[in-house]
């Protein structure tokens, strides 16, 4: 995704960033390429988190050859700017597998941006995206897929759904499709909500403070995004990381 | 151990509770009855604190402290427990880490030791015996999927665990069938029938007291306690009905 120029708004992949923290360290580094060869199977993981102030951008672009299959697993939580893309083509009978989460807090920019094509026949995906903002951070899941005019019985869907801690907290969510073939699934749903208040009461009245009753709401809310990690270590990392952002922010 | 003095309050701008008083000691159960929009939920949200519930005048003093005063988790550490007439559903987070929270919660905030995952399993297993709820309920989400009655049977549960001095019941005894009802009464029995605790329950029918036997029976309607007396008033009001024992006028 290295371009020469400067992203502008715009440019609809770059509309809700932080072109400041982009411009800073422009250009970015190259995409990190996968290629999953025919009949593979391949596991991958981020762990995005920058330090305080800093600005990270990082790109995939992955090719699955026919019969492979990869599944990446991405939590975006460090950093002025996070910033993960994937751009991913899938052959027959492949798939391909994003779970993330997203949690800010600050003035945070934190972004997941996917485009997928379905190149040929037979081929499945699916994005699973939960996302907890608070105080003024801005959180956005912008995904396209593209299914080839061939691609018949593509089976694809996103399942995207924010958590907003404050009100000037801010999520996207922005599913785009560009269907060419006739005999396809494609799903996606997208809501933004924020903390079950009567749920919170019904924990309070049983003596729960109001932090441990958030963090456990917060931690239900994004349960099952790393359940299938399949290195114990690297889940149990993700997981780690993950919470220590949800007590800080709670 | 609870005393309300001329209390009032306010949802939304509207007053519901219009000057109510009522004393409960140790070792008694009072039963609260009384016509549909009374008051009588809003009283257990009040001293529940739930938000929106505002106080506009009166007191409650709780083992000599400001009920008020406390916030809703506060009030449950110092042992209140509030049985709610609809229990809530929380997807994802199972009744057994939803109490072990609860518990260590409250006994942090009492300065006590927390129980380890052996001990709270322990107590757990126990208190789910004595209401006849299976474990394995216990390891789902809180009320996601209970039936009326599991969820009844479950608030039990939780007021065994957390065991409080002062359980507030709030129609525990609504979508209950007779083997259930039985169950639930004598859980409460069990539980919360001590020299050291006391029992409010709020109810609209006779039958539950059948069960639970109180001491003091209260009739709420239009924001106040209008008349009181022991368990024959449940019975008489069972019979009569409310127009009549109280005059239409108070009724309505």
């Amino acid at each position: 995704m290295t371009a020469l120029a400067l992203p502008t708004r715009k440019d609809e992949a770059w509309r809700y960033s932080d072109l400041e923290a982009v411009a800073a360290i422009w250009p970015t580094p190259a995409p990190t390429r996968i290629d999953v060869a025919e009949g593979d199977s391949v596991r991958h993981h981020l762990l995005q988190d920058a330090g305080d102030g800093a600005a990270a951008v990082h790109d995939y672009v992955i090719t699955i050859a026919d019969g492979a299959r990869c599944d990446f697993h991405v939590l975006n939580i460090g950093g002025k700017l996070g910033r993960v893309t994937f751009t991913v083509t899938i052959g027959s009978n492949a798939h391909f597998e994003l779970n993330g989460a997203i949690i800010g807090g600050g003035d945070q920019v934190l972004e997941i941006i996917t485009s997928v094509t379905h190149a040929k026949p037979d081929s499945t995906s699916g994005q699973t995206i939960r996302s907890i903002l608070g105080q003024r951070a801005t959180g956005s899941y912008l995904g396209s897929i593209n299914v080839a005019r061939d691609a018949q019985r593509t089976d694809a869907f996103q399942s995207i759904k924010a958590m907003l801690l404050d009100r000037t907290a801010t999520a996207n969510a922005k599913p785009e499709l560009e269907i060419f073939a006739d005999d396809v699934k494609c799903a996606h749903g997208a809501t933004v909500g924020e903390l079950d208040k009567q749920a919170l009461f019904y924990m309070a009245s049983r003596g729960m403070d109001p932090a441990t009753a958030k963090t456990l709401l917060l931690k239900a809310f994004v349960a099952g995004v790393f359940d299938d990690v399949a290195d114990e270590a690297v889940k149990d990392g993700l997981e780690a990381a993950a919470l220590a952002r949800l007590e800080a922010l709670v | 151990m609870l005393t309300i003095d001329n209390l009032t309050n306010e949802i939304d701008g509207k007053a519901i509770l219009k000057g109510l008083s009522l004393t409960i000691n140790a070792g008694e159960i009072h039963a609260i009855m009384g016509p549909n929009g009374a008051g009588k939920s809003t009283l257990a949200y009040t001293l529940g604190g739930r938000p929106n519930y505002e106080v506009t005048g009166g007191s409650a003093t709780f083992e000599g402290a400001d009920l008020f005063d406390m916030d809703p988790h506060e009030r449950a550490a110092a042992g209140l427990f509030l049985g709610f007439q609809y229990p809530v559903e929380i997807p994802g987070v199972s009744n057994l880490q939803f109490l072990r929270e609860s518990l260590n919660s409250q006994r942090r905030a009492r300065g006590e030791k927390e129980l380890n995952g052996g001990e709270f399993i322990k107590l757990a297993k126990e208190k789910a015996g004595l209401l006849g709820l299976d474990m394995e309920m216990l390891k789902r989400p809180v009320n996601v999927g209970f039936s009326g009655g599991e969820k009844k049977r479950a608030e039990m549960v939780q007021m065994g665990i957390l065991d409080p001095k002062l359980a507030i019941l709030d129609e525990t005894d609504s979508g209950l069938d007779i083997d259930a009802l039985k169950i639930v009464g004598s859980g409460i029995n069990a539980i919360m029938r001590k020299p050291d605790k006391a029992v409010l329950l709020i109810t609209h029918y006779q039958r539950l007291l059948d069960y639970v036997k109180p001491d003091f029976v209260h009739v709420l309607a239009a924001g106040r306690i209008v008349k009181s007396g022991g368990p024959e008033l449940a019975l008489e009001l069972e019979r009569e009905g409310y127009a009549e024992v109280l005059g239409a006028e108070v009724v309505a």
